[in-house]
């Protein structure tokens, strides 16, 4: 397992969002974590990538146990998290963006390389390299916050609702790549509330409720499921 | 490094090295030159005139150190003047007491004594260093304004502690009845009555090197990795973290370089001709007026805050001319005035986050800093 989560609490204040959260990437794969408004989805990935500490519970990455470790120095070790709402940096210019995503490492071939393999991926930015990246569509920033995520070599990329706020051509193309870069060899644990097209392109899944996970399996498995169906893909 | 390397490789699109610019190590080159041509002229451009270049050199290292922080980072500190008040305080008393205890004198020095002022500005600016460290270390962990309210309150305390410092001794003689421990504890700076005579070190060739060394290591910072990760933390800290910044550290660190370029301004200010160091020069309102320059810079460009600076310092100056037609009383009002004019029209500073030569390039960053 490239990363497994025992039995995770986090507490915001004196309120509960994640009670008890278990769950297990295998290396390669994709995994989706999905789930309505407020089910913890967000916390559970802010809780591995060490932006806030769980009050129970271990993660494990690579076989290290990474619990409470903060989110800057998981980058090196290749757990790269793209924050919800994209976090882009607006006032630098696009390629800035990109040399901040590799900000940890210093081969400096290895960085071209990747630069120019990201820019391949997502050719709207080539054009764009020297525009602020606040002057992007909300499409063009996330395909930036990805492709500087990618910069980072990550072996497990969590990516929090990537599809949010955009139009459905975008969504489409945004999942195509996220399955391409799986294709790579690149981890990546998803956290979605458009529930169809992550059981689409994940292998496994698991459905988070009220802080709980309720359900888990192979995505295929899950999109045929009866519960799954009604609550979460209209019908 | 291959050739092809660099053409693929970041460095060459990366803002601020475009082709056809100027090169930018031109501007400090210039503020060095001038710095030598200041030293050779032997400040034939009048007391007065020279007055006034020593001030502004003093302001202008004073609001580029300070954009470290308040630009860079996007932290906002407004207690500036407090890491100044430490520099200066801390090179004069060795200045001071150094040259009294060897040459029995402070005044009437030759020009052999003139390089003590740099191991003066060095050791006045690592004991502001260290200050901002201890100022900066709890307070930058938090975000928000936190540290606005720290560093207020660091000026303010630093002020009042300064008003409780023992009275200056003015003899050797004197020097050795309190001995070496009385000097220090509490430190023999004068107290509310301040801190006169001490050696007159400061001229324009040194003020324009530093104006020079602060311009060249905050340019060379703003485009560095380490210096885009700071700007990084401004625009977005989660993003920022998540990109493997260590967003504490790096916060700290910035508020450290700023803090000790603000002691190598206090020590020129305090080695200055004709000044006497006063409690009140730690206070807020000389804080005020660094972070004027920087806002009014643009929070964020370093030829920005030098140009305000000149522009603050100038304003200052050339208001004191309404003297002459006997409205003086008008004077800050007027200086309010045109400080909002200048705000309402340009709210994002002069420049923004950019720099003088990027209007020269092809204007390709639309969005234009903010």
């Amino acid at each position: 397992m490239l990363l497994s989560v025992h039995d995770l609490d986090v507490h915001y204040g004196a309120i509960q969002a994640l009670s008890g959260v278990s769950l297990e990437v295998e290396a390669g794969q994709i995994v989706t974590l999905i789930g309505g408004n407020g089910a913890g989805k967000t916390t559970t990935l802010r809780a591995i990538s060490g932006m806030i500490r769980p009050t129970r519970g271990r993660v494990m990455f690579d076989g290290r146990e990474i619990t409470s470790t903060p989110a800057h120095a998981l980058v090196s070790r290749g757990l790269c998290h793209v924050p919800e709402g994209r976090g882009i940096f607006a006032n630098l210019s696009v390629s800035e963006n990109l040399d901040l995503g590799a900000y940890c490492r210093h081969d400096r071939l290895g960085i071209a390389e990747d630069r120019e393999r990201a820019l391949e991926l997502f050719p709207r930015l080539r054009e764009r390299l020297k525009q602020n990246a606040g002057t992007l569509s909300g499409g063009e920033q996330q395909m930036l916050a990805i492709g500087r995520a990618l910069l980072s070599r990550p072996r497990l990329l969590l990516l929090d609702e990537p599809s949010l706020g955009l139009a459905p051509q975008l969504v489409q193309l945004i999942f195509t790549i996220i399955r391409e870069i799986n294709g790579t060899g690149t981890t990546v644990l998803l956290v979605e509330q458009n529930a169809h097209m992550a059981l689409a392109v994940a292998h496994r899944a698991y459905v988070l409720q009220t802080g709980r996970v309720v359900k888990s399996g192979p995505a295929r498995q899950l999109l045929e499921d009866p519960d799954v169906k009604k609550a979460y893909l209209g019908g | 490094m291959g050739e092809g390397l660099e053409q693929l490789s970041h460095v060459s699109d990366r803002a601020g090295v475009g082709a056809g610019m100027i090169p930018r190590w031109v501007a400090p080159c210039v503020v060095v030159a001038f710095a030598f041509v200041m030293y050779a002229s032997g400040g034939f451009v009048g007391d007065y005139a020279s007055r006034v270049m020593l001030d502004t050199g003093i302001m202008m290292i004073a609001a580029v150190s300070l954009t470290i922080v308040n630009g860079f980072t996007g932290q906002f500190s407004i207690g500036h003047a407090a890491f100044m008040a430490i520099g200066g305080y801390v090179s004069g008393w060795l200045t001071y007491y150094g040259l009294l205890a060897t040459l029995g004198r402070t005044t009437d020095l030759g020009a052999e004594h003139g390089w003590l002022l740099l191991p003066a500005a060095i050791i006045g600016g690592l004991a502001a260093a260290g200050a901002g460290w201890l100022v900066g270390l709890p307070s930058l962990r938090l975000r928000g304004d936190y540290l606005a309210i720290v560093t207020l309150g660091f000026g303010e305390i630093l002020r009042v502690l300064l008003q409780q410092t023992d009275r200056q001794r003015f003899s050797s003689q004197e020097m050795s009845e309190v001995g070496l421990l009385g000097l220090i504890v509490p430190p023999d700076v004068g107290g509310a009555s301040g801190f006169e005579s001490i050696p007159k070190l400061t001229n324009l060739a040194w003020v324009y090197l530093m104006v020079g060394a602060v311009i060249l290591f905050a340019i060379r910072l703003k485009y560095s990795s380490y210096g885009r990760a700071m700007l990084a933390i401004r625009e977005d800290e989660i993003a920022a973290e998540s990109m493997g910044v260590n967003v504490t550290r790096m916060k700290v660190r910035a508020f450290m370089f700023a803090a000790f370029f603000a002691g190598v301004a206090g020590t020129l200010y305090a080695h200055q001709p004709g000044t006497l160091l006063r409690p009140a020069d730690a206070g807020y309102a000389r804080s005020f007026d660094i972070v004027i320059m920087v806002v009014m810079g643009g929070l964020g460009s370093i030829s920005g805050a030098t140009l305000a600076a000149i522009v603050v310092s100038l304003l200052n100056v050339g208001l004191l001319e309404l003297a002459d037609y006997g409205a003086m009383k008008w004077r800050m009002p007027i200086f309010a005035l045109l400080l909002i004019l200048i705000m309402i029209f340009r709210p994002q500073g002069l420049f923004g986050l950019r720099e003088i030569w990027d209007f020269f390039r092809s204007r390709d960053r639309t969005g234009g800093g903010r």
